[in-house]
């Protein structure tokens, strides 16, 4: 296995006397798309926030490539912070500067590279604008740009698509899927579930200072089958549920005339192959699927799970 | 050029382009000229003549009162009934009754003058006249005494005591000034500059910080670069715009002060011209021009033999220093807050030292030397401004040092603490910091 790009080992974090990480680690393949979840207060942003080296954990160590972060590895990530905004007054394109220098891109390289981006965007005309002549979306624009110029390996964005509305959330999206695509490594952090499942590799979700779980998403998603499938058939109700006898649980019947649609839980050892030849001989099966469990539905569970 | 040069480069640069810096540097020297120009020519503008009358039925007077620019005596004889309605003429001012005593007893007399008038005479005209008649009426008293009237006057004229202060330490070194004037004005305006540049730019590092903060940009730039970078490259920028802006203003009331020398001073007092006034003035007439061009060029050599060397060099490094000292503990009140409004709890603790050792130079001003001035110049918090009051007093060159040193480790620690308030501080939304909370966060 090659080594992730970005490593996190026993990360520890208090304030005063309020721990917001408690002995976290989290993995992040090189190339992958990486989901840290959580609800409300778990301590995701003081997770980023250390990745970014903004604050320094109390204990635990960082990887970068496989090597100790180190403060110059900055230049080498991309940050998109929850909190975001940029100086009103300041025009847009010396602040696009004044932040890729900031990055550690030289001017010469940073304004290449902005021009680019303006003309894919189609906001060359803002350069001499402020910042407070914009709209919001297009301030958003502005700080997308910002975090991507200086090509980092490792893009890091939490609640990317808060305060966007649909139309930009998926161009934010879009450009997130094709940079990925690019072979950039992306860290973000959400509530929008259905993201998540689109986007994401793998996750950790995070609940009241600890990790809780993590790891691939379809793994995860198998980890958490319920064994319930779903059956649709032709014929009838009564007689399908009479077939069943004692093998399994019906959890969910739904009738349209002589269309029906049930979903139901296997017991003891009874297989899918069981349940067909139980059920055969009075319908038609017309489709048949295993549910899998969303990933709303196990962040769910398992925040309110107790700990 | 490094990432805090960077920061640095910014601060300074977009606050120097402001149209408010330009205004303010041209207006400055302008504003302090005027402060200077305005009184003396709103005086000037003033000088109408007051008509006083004197009615003096003594004799002791004799029609020998000064007259002066603005106050022009006439003597009258009549009844003090005429008199009095001779007042109700908007031309006359005021009207001086020195009545007859009974038995000419000078010591009874003075007693019993009176100034009449339409209205309440100003206190500067009741002073003027009160000393002419006293001139007189000593003359009076002297002659009554078999004194030389004529002795006493040319005695009079040659007397002229003026003292020169010699501390021991100057002594023998002519170049230094001790002109307390000069040195009061001076002690004053430094003094009273540190104070208004602290309280200026201070407050600028503070509103910039809570900019960053409200417009939620903090977070994008701390994660390029330290929080305590930011802050100090900050606060250096702000301070770089500070000494801009005085040095420009220096350099353009000197260029305001030689150009007034070579044009004004220069044309009215050329040599050629004293000459031609020693000339006319077996008169006399002249002799007033002369008395004023002396004082003029007394004046000038009063504030070049100033040891300018000393006490600009001085200024600046007070000036960095108080205001590296407050710019800090102004940072980290931005950082804790939320918005400008709720500044105001945590900035009147920071100004109260600042506005306490502003009052108190006047006390330091009275008594350069004295147990208070000498405290309050070398407390990191009140020394800027206090020892700019007392610099031009000439301060042993060991506390100008102690002073100095204890400013650094001031401002090195008010830095430090202010670092940590700081960093923890600009990260924090909606929330309302407690004095408890921020001393928590010394901790974190």
């Amino acid at each position: 296995m090659t080594t992730p790009l970005f490593e996190a080992r026993n990360i520890s974090k208090s304030y005063g006397n309020y721990r917001a990480l408690d002995d976290v680690s989290i993995s992040v393949e090189r190339g992958s798309v990486f989901g840290l979840l959580g609800p409300n207060g778990a301590g995701k942003t003081s997770l980023i926030r250390i990745i970014n080296q903004i604050t320094a954990p109390d204990s635990g160590t960082l990887f970068f490539d496989g090597k100790p972060m180190e403060p110059a590895h900055v230049a080498r990530i991309g940050y998109l912070p929850e909190e975001r905004g940029l100086y009103k007054k300041m025009e847009v394109g010396e602040q696009c500067l004044y932040l890729a220098r900031l990055r550690g891109l030289d001017k010469h390289e940073a304004k290449r590279r902005l021009r680019i981006w303006f003309e894919k965007f189609e906001m060359q005309s803002w350069w001499n604008k402020k910042v407070e002549e914009l709209s919001k979306g297009m301030a958003q624009k502005v700080q997308f740009v910002v975090t991507v110029l200086h090509e980092p390996e490792l893009l890091i964005f939490d609640e990317p698509f808060s305060g966007f509305d649909p139309v930009n959330a998926a161009i934010i999206r879009d450009e997130i899927l094709s940079l990925s695509q690019k072979g950039a490594t992306i860290i973000f952090s959400t509530h929008r579930m259905e993201t998540v499942e689109e986007l994401c590799d793998s996750i950790a979700l995070i609940n009241k200072s600890k990790k809780i779980l993590d790891g691939k998403v379809r793994d995860i998603q198998n980890q958490f089958r319920t064994n319930t499938f779903e059956m649709e058939f032709r014929g009838n109700m009564l007689s399908f549920t009479t077939a069943l006898w004692t093998g399994f649980e019906l959890l969910e019947r739904f009738t349209d005339g002589d269309h029906c649609r049930v979903r139901l839980k296997m017991l003891g050892n009874n297989t899918v192959n069981n349940l067909f030849n139980a059920v055969m001989p009075v319908c038609e099966i017309k489709s048949f699927r295993e549910v899998i469990p969303t990933m709303n539905e196990i962040f769910i569970r398992n925040v309110q799970e107790p700990a | 050029m490094g990432k805090i040069g960077l920061i640095i480069q910014r601060e300074y640069l977009t606050r120097v382009r402001k149209r408010s810096f330009i205004i303010m540097t041209i207006l400055g020297p302008l504003l302090m000229a005027g402060f200077a120009i305005v009184p003396v020519w709103l005086a000037s503008a003033n000088e109408t003549i007051r008509s006083v009358l004197v009615l003096d039925e003594t004799g002791v007077v004799e029609s020998q009162l000064n007259s002066n620019p603005s106050i022009q005596f006439s003597y009258i004889r009549s009844s003090i009934e005429e008199a009095k309605k001779r007042l109700a003429n908007p031309d006359v001012y005021a009207l001086v009754y020195i009545p007859k005593g009974q038995d000419d007893n000078l010591i009874v007399t003075q007693r019993s003058i009176k100034l009449y008038s339409r209205e309440q005479v100003s206190l500067n005209v009741k002073i003027y006249i009160e000393n002419q008649i006293e001139k007189q009426f000593e003359r009076a008293m002297l002659k009554a005494n078999g004194v030389d009237k004529d002795l006493v006057a040319s005695i009079e004229k040659t007397i002229q005591v003026t003292i020169q202060n010699v501390p021991l330490e100057q002594e023998g070194n002519k170049d230094v000034s001790n002109d307390v004037e000069v040195s009061t004005v001076l002690g004053a305006v430094a003094g009273g500059l540190i104070y208004f540049f602290i309280f200026l730019f201070g407050s600028q590092v503070m509103r910039g910080v809570i900019e960053e903060k409200t417009n939620r940009i903090v977070e994008v730039i701390i994660s390029s670069v330290k929080p305590f970078q930011l802050m100090m490259g900050k606060i250096i920028g702000i301070a770089l715009v500070g000494l801009t802006q005085f040095l420009l203003w220096v350099v353009l009331t000197a260029g305001l002060y030689t150009a007034f020398l070579n044009t004004v001073v220069k044309e009215k007092y050329s040599a050629e011209k004293i000459e031609m006034l020693m000339q006319k003035s077996p008169d006399g007439t002249a002799v007033d021009d002369i008395d004023q061009m002396i004082e003029n060029q007394m004046m000038v050599e009063r504030i070049n033999s100033i040891n300018w060397a000393l006490i600009i060099p001085c200024f600046i490094f007070y000036f960095l220093g108080g205001y590296l000292l407050y710019g800090a503990m102004f940072a980290a009140v931005g950082g804790a807050v939320d918005n400008d409004s709720d500044t105001q709890q945590f900035v009147l603790p920071i100004t109260i030292p600042l506005i306490f050792s502003f009052i108190m130079a006047q006390t330091v001003l009275n008594d350069p030397t004295g147990v208070m001035a000498r405290w309050l110049s070398i407390i990191p918090l009140t020394s800027p401004i206090v020892m700019m009051v007392r610099l031009p007093f000439q301060v042993p060159v060991w506390e100008l040092v102690l002073s100095m040193v204890m400013l650094v480790l001031g401002f090195i620690l008010t830095t430090w603490l202010a670092g940590k308030i700081y960093r923890t501080g600009i990260l924090m939304y909606g929330k309302r910091v407690t004095w408890k909370e921020m001393g928590r966060w010394l901790r974190y």
